[in-house]
């Protein structure tokens, strides 16, 4: 353990309510994100991360440290949300069926590149990609296209994207977060960031 | 150097992206992939594509928690200290 996480455990326990409202402040809004790839809703997910603090609290004087304080919290997490989806019958994300490996999914669509059987450049870029503008890129609007194409992601992927891009976790912080493989977490950050890139392709292609 | 290794595609390259940004590809994967970026002005554009889009994503900023919320866990953390 940090020596800097050992402090903050040491001030939580003696009840320093600034250290647990700063560590609420820091992991919340990722709390609520994770539980969304679990429950079906904005309003559940929320009351997911909810619990998962009281959880925590109520755990503080049994925790060792022999993981970060921070992947205790989302294993803490995740088994609250899958509890909840299971109760709410939901199917739960990364089971063996849902292996996002298993499923193909192109980067880019297939009829952007020139056919593998072609005689000269099989698999080329029929449609190249243009460079972007770059005034275009730090628009208010711009901001509010990748917004959206983030928020329109699967959960899995949006909850990937979002801790690896937004939070800048490390992918080994985003694996044991969320129990993934190390494929997985590769394969989801992928698509994810694929499909962002081509929502803003398309946007600044018409702007 | 001439090894007589197979090329890339375009359509092979944009699935390697992830990949070869996370450090996950053998150096003779990364060989093949840097080969095809320095001979392809199209691939090059995509790559500083997915970086661009890394780098705008990263400015945006976590959701807020909401004044209730805070104060709802803020209570819940009193109401476990005198507990």
């Amino acid at each position: 353990m940090s020596v800097a996480e050992a402090e903050l455990l040491d001030a939580l326990r003696a009840g320093d309510e600034e250290a647990f409202a700063a560590l609420v402040r820091e992991h919340h809004a990722s709390l609520v994100r994770v539980a969304r790839m679990f429950v079906s809703t904005q309003a559940v997910a929320e009351e997911v991360a909810q619990e998962t603090w009281l959880a925590v609290l109520n755990g503080l004087d049994r925790f060792e440290g022999r993981s970060s304080l921070k992947t205790w919290i989302f294993r803490i997490l995740t088994n609250i949300a899958k509890t909840r989806a299971v109760r709410d019958g939901r199917t739960l994300p990364f089971s063996a069926l849902q292996d996002p490996a298993r499923v193909p999914e192109a980067a880019v669509d297939a009829d952007r590149f020139l056919d593998s059987e072609h005689p000269r450049w099989p698999g080329h870029w029929a449609l190249k990609p243009e460079a972007w503008p770059e005034e275009a890129l730090v628009t208010a609007e711009t901001r509010e296209r990748l917004t959206a194409a983030i928020e329109a992601l699967p959960a899995t992927q949006r909850a990937v994207i979002s801790l690896r891009d937004i939070e800048g976790w490390s992918s080994e912080e985003v694996r044991n977060a969320l129990g993934l493989s190390e494929t997985n977490q590769r394969v989801l950050l992928h698509r994810a960031r694929s499909k962002v890139r081509a929502a803003l392709e398309s946007y600044l292609e018409q702007a | 150097m001439s090894v007589d290794v197979e090329q890339l595609s375009c359509q092979e390259l944009v699935e390697l992206v992830t990949d070869y940004l996370e450090g996950a590809l053998s150096p003779e994967e990364t060989a093949r992939f840097e080969d095809h970026i320095g001979r392809c002005s199209a691939c090059t554009i995509y790559l500083e594509q997915i970086r661009q889009t890394i780098a705008l994503t990263g400015r945006l900023t976590a959701d807020e928690l909401s004044p209730e919320a805070e104060r709802e866990l803020l209570d819940a953390f009193r109401g476990w200290r005198s507990g």
